[in-house]
């Protein structure tokens, strides 16, 4: 395993869930309450110094339980290093804590799950759709939403 | 300057040229094309070639985009429109005055190509009318040529309004 | 008239001055003013509502989205190989780029390693994309500051590498170039003479617009100063690629975490001091030097094509071929190659096997086989078949190359099959369109156009 990994498995020990190193992507799952501590690690740790949040996406699982993946890529300059945390989070409850406050890339990343897997982020200070128009219903990254489903805004449906 | 002016000062006082009054206004709009460029998509690549000096619209009295649509005669809708962009391109439609034009660039605006999902609109006709339709992901200059000297033929063929 | 003027109590009450907003309300005096999404200055459509007060920008509004084309959605209901035609449409100025970032992004979950050529002509192919990607950015940010010479010049240059892509991939912008384990075909004949003559052309080219642009007084006050970010800043936003390069921080990922044939080429990264608009200028187009010294390095470097060496094989035409096949006549396709058509020079057995993997599960066979040879024929059945296809082991990967605006990463989920579970693009504008609220605010309007001309937003990969 990675040095991130054993550092991270070491100290969030309560939160820790799997991980494994794919095709040399080194890769965490953590349970999702603690991601802002987790985050808050990251960033200020001497050793690690992932100052970069690089993306934040999503995974949809329908047969699954806990049915979406958060998917966090994180990535340090210094040490030209990358790690991804991933966070399985329920059907019923999809919410997890914003990275806002400490990165300004989670803004517009939180906004795009959100408009696209209908993921909330809880502390985001502006959660609104971003790809898609207001008035759009559904997520449609999730699988269960129909690739020609349309919602036009004015014209005939095509 | 009435058309009449025009004939007195080219060929003299007493000199005259007969032509159907629809084919001289079809002529001069035909070389007097002002564009709208609607670019929303990698058309727009194919689009700036075009209108830079190595395809040269000018030979078609089409080089000059129009940004307003109220100034512009044709509109050139270029690269796919997806749903949430749908009532802004209707909406430049209508601000431009008669006659106008509407050309299809690019198979995302006529067909919906390869896009076919929940936010992309299938085919700008759907919205808009459309003159001519240039196919191709997208289309190469010499096509894109060949569809602006077809619209000049509609133009020089249809019935006139004035 | 008059009369009428003066009972209208909003007249009058604005001609009162206790009436009057007070020192203190801003709010009275700001005017909101609505740019986009059909802009002539803005190529590409997003919406920028800004609150101006005086000239002065105090609170800007981006809106995006409006290309969203639904590219992770329809990955998922393609195949694996599939996605590449849509990959092009991402970043529509560097296709090749970004055909190549996903490619790896699947070699990986497959372990595959392309061979060394296809290496070679992927680093060649993603420098003439970067160039042109540049020269567009450049000319067109130019041209939205009026100088429309600039313009002209760059689509000249970037004609020229048009010509080099068309020549090779057979297409000018959406080419498909990229194949998983390699590319589509090896490069046409006489493309290093040809290439190295236009480089002049476009070094020249680049040479007169620096001439037009660099010290051009307005020119150099229009984007000296305006729309600057700070390193730290932009890291926080995540920012990559020119626009980090351009605050100082000398990061590449050509460097950082070599791929393709970076690892041995020589070139240096252009940084800037203040993260400016200017900076940014200069960046781009220092790297299209650098771009361009690494394709020569190539060329250098890479052993000579399959046309100079080989003896060329003897032609038959691929129905000959098939008959013969049938008829189980082997004598007759012994060193023979099947005639393709001109559009698929390069991808003739001799020159496939060197620009592809040798690996049946992802590699297609040539023409030339498959019209010779049951397994062949079976292999590319296989591959093309409906729900067949590449299937990659279930699993997850990253891969990420530095496109022309930054990082491009590809994340691809695959759960066995013959399509991708999940295809996430992480698209280099993305991040630099989220700072641009900061970078606009507090600047005049008048910096919005010269701001957003180095910005280089590009819908494709914004929106996806």
């Amino acid at each position: 395993m990675g040095r991130a990994t054993d550092i991270l498995r070491a100290r969030f020990a309560d939160l820790f869930l799997d991980a494994h190193e794919q095709h040399g992507d080194e890769t965490v799952v953590f349970r999702p309450e603690g991601i802002v501590a987790i985050a808050t690690f990251l960033r200020s740790d001497a050793e690690l110094q992932f100052n970069v949040l690089m993306d934040v996406t999503a995974v949809d699982y329908p047969g699954r339980s806990p049915r979406f993946e958060v998917v966090y890529h994180f990535y340090s300059l210094p040490r030209r290093a990358r790690l991804r945390v991933k966070l399985p989070v329920p059907e019923d409850q999809p919410a997890v804590d914003s990275l806002t406050p400490l990165w300004k890339s989670a803004n517009w990343y939180e906004r795009e799950v959100w408009d696209m897997f209908g993921i909330r982020f809880q502390g985001h200070p502006n959660l609104k759709r971003i790809l898609m128009y207001e008035s759009f219903e559904g997520h449609p990254l999730r699988k269960d939403y129909p690739i020609k489903k349309r919602q036009p805004l004015i014209g005939p449906m095509n | 300057m009435g058309l009449k002016q025009v004939v007195t000062r080219v060929f003299g006082d007493d000199s005259f040229i007969t032509t159907k009054l629809d084919a001289a206004i079809g002529w001069s709009r035909k070389y007097s094309l002002f564009m709208y460029p609607f670019v929303t998509a990698c058309c727009g690549m194919e689009y700036m070639s075009v209108s830079s000096s190595h395809y040269d619209l000018d030979r078609f009295g089409a080089a000059f985009p129009r940004f307003s649509p109220r100034q512009a005669d044709v509109l050139i809708v270029v690269g796919t429109i997806s749903h949430k962009i749908a009532p802004v391109l209707t909406r430049v439609y209508e601000q431009m005055t008669e006659p106008k034009w509407v050309i299809a660039f690019g198979v995302c605006t006529c067909t919906g190509g390869f896009y076919d999902n929940y936010a992309t609109v299938q085919g700008i006709d759907t919205l808009i009318p459309v003159d001519i339709y240039i196919p191709g992901c997208p289309p190469r200059p010499e096509t894109v040529i060949q569809g602006i000297m077809m619209l000049q033929e509609k133009i020089q063929k249809q019935k006139q309004e004035y | 008239m008059a009369d009428d003027m003066s009972q209208d109590p909003e007249l009058e009450r604005r001609d009162d001055p206790a009436a009057a907003p007070a020192e203190d309300d801003v709010d009275a005096r700001r005017m909101v003013i609505n740019i986009g999404p059909s802009h002539p200055a803005m190529h590409g459509i997003i919406r920028i509502v800004t609150e101006l007060e005086g000239e002065t920008v105090r609170q800007a509004d981006i809106e995006i989205g409006y290309l969203h084309r639904a590219f992770e959605k329809s990955a998922e209901h393609v195949g694996w190989n599939g996605v590449m035609p849509y990959t092009d449409r991402l970043n529509y100025v560097s296709p090749l780029i970004n055909n190549f970032g996903y490619c790896m992004a699947v070699e990986k979950l497959m372990g595959i390693h392309p061979p060394e050529r296809a290496e070679y002509i992927r680093t060649i192919m993603a420098e003439l994309s970067r160039v042109g990607d540049h020269l567009t950015c450049v000319g067109a940010s130019a041209m939205e500051l009026n100088a429309f010479t600039a313009f002209l010049y760059f689509m000249a240059a970037r004609e020229l590498v048009y010509e080099l892509v068309e020549d090779v991939t057979g297409a000018r912008i959406t080419v498909a170039y990229g194949r998983v384990g390699g590319v589509r075909a090896d490069l046409p004949e006489g493309f290093v003479p040809k290439a190295l003559g236009f480089f002049k052309t476009i070094r020249q080219n680049i040479a007169e617009v620096h001439g037009l642009l660099t010290r051009n007084r307005i020119f150099f006050d229009r984007m000296r100063d305006t729309g600057a970010i700070s390193a730290a800043d932009a890291l926080d936003y995540g920012i990559m690629g020119p626009f980090l390069r351009g605050t100082g921080v000398a990061h590449d990922l050509r460097k950082a975490e070599p791929y393709h044939m970076y690892s041995r080429m020589e070139f240096d990264v252009p940084t800037g001091t203040q993260g400016d608009n200017y900076d940014r200028y200069l960046v781009r187009m220092e790297e299209m030097e650098q771009s361009l010294r690494i394709c020569e390095q190539c060329f250098k470097q890479m052993e000579p094509g399959a046309h100079q060496s080989a003896i060329p094989p003897e032609y038959i035409d691929a129905d000959q071929m098939v008959d013969g096949a049938k008829h189980a006549r082997t004598e007759m396709l012994i060193d023979r190659e099947a005639r393709l058509s001109p559009n698929l020079e390069g991808q003739e057995h001799r020159h496939k096997r060197r620009v592809i993997a040798d690996d049946k599960a992802a590699a297609m066979p040539s023409l030339g086989k498959t019209y010779s040879n049951i397994e062949s024929m079976m292999n590319h059945f296989m591959l093309v078949m409906n729900c067949h296809g590449i299937r990659p082991p279930a699993g997850e990967a990253y891969a990420a190359v530095e496109g022309a605006n930054g990082e491009l990463g590809f994340y691809v989920v695959s759960d066995g099959s013959g399509y991708p579970y999940r295809v996430r693009v992480h698209p280099p504008c993305f991040p630099i369109l989220a700072s641009l609220e900061q970078v606009l605010v507090g600047g005049m309007v008048a910096d919005i156009i010269a701001t957003f001309g180095s910005v280089n937003m590009i819908g494709g990969e914004l929106d996806r």
